[in-house]
């Protein structure tokens, strides 16, 4: 079984949930990250999604690795999908079950910010007037050394 | 030889998804400013770089067969 997956085809919920299902789990949490229509009042016609993909799922193993780690008994399942999403499609799924409740949530919070640190995808926006890639939008990180530094990886 | 692999931003720039060139002996600094210079790459200081997929810093030095990516500020989730 796949834990951690890039794909082209409609997540199926369901299956991500599956994957984490065990008898020693009190909790199963779900993240499931859509396609927002708004954005600061700009509307958003439809995204393109890229993958660096050999790289993006060994750096989703690595948040499962680091996820099991911090918490005790924690199992997760990460799929993404890439390709062009309209508003409303399922871009990301995270399961997480834990034994105990308060771990699920929040090594699934963990896990959705490790993504929008460390994983090679990205997003394409496309407008009405136009599209763009979408990065730090401010542009106010900057990566001096090449590499994101301890710091930018548990803030 | 080095595959060297461009995403997003720097792919629209370049016009290409990957270029191969002899980078073997180089910092990632280096061929960081060459390819730069050369294709007029926007906004390379919020770029993150990947040897053999995993980030390797500015002063890290290719060998032979590597393959590099650079990454622009990524956008997932």
């Amino acid at each position: 079984m796949k834990f951690f997956e890039i794909t082209k085809e409609p997540i199926n919920i369901q299956e991500v949930i599956d994957k984490v299902v065990q008898r020693e789990a009190g909790a199963i949490t779900t993240f499931i990250g859509t396609v927002r229509e708004l954005t600061h009042g700009k509307r958003t016609l439809f995204l393109i999604y890229e993958a660096y993909e050999s790289m993006a799922v060994k750096k989703l193993e690595q948040i499962g690795r680091e996820i099991e780690e911090r918490w005790q008994g924690s199992k997760v399942a990460i799929t993404h999908r890439v390709g062009r999403l309209d508003i409303t499609d399922v871009a990301v799924v995270i399961a997480v079950s834990t034994p105990h409740r308060a771990d699920a949530y929040e090594a699934n919070r963990y896990a959705i910010e490790r993504i929008k640190e460390i994983v090679p995808i990205w997003k394409k926006e496309h407008w009405e007037d136009g599209e763009e890639w979408i990065g730090n939008q401010l542009e106010t990180k900057a990566y001096p050394s090449g590499k994101p530094e301890e710091d930018d990886l548990h803030e | 030889m080095n595959k060297v692999l461009f995403f997003a931003h720097l792919r629209d720039a370049v016009g290409k998804e990957l270029i191969e060139i002899n980078a073997s002996g180089k910092t990632v600094g280096e061929l960081k400013e060459e390819l730069t210079e050369k294709y007029h790459l926007p906004r390379m200081e919020t770029v993150m770089t990947a040897i053999n997929e995993e980030f390797a810093s500015n002063d890290e030095v290719i060998q032979d067969g590597d393959e590099i990516a650079f990454i622009p500020p990524v956008s997932g989730g």
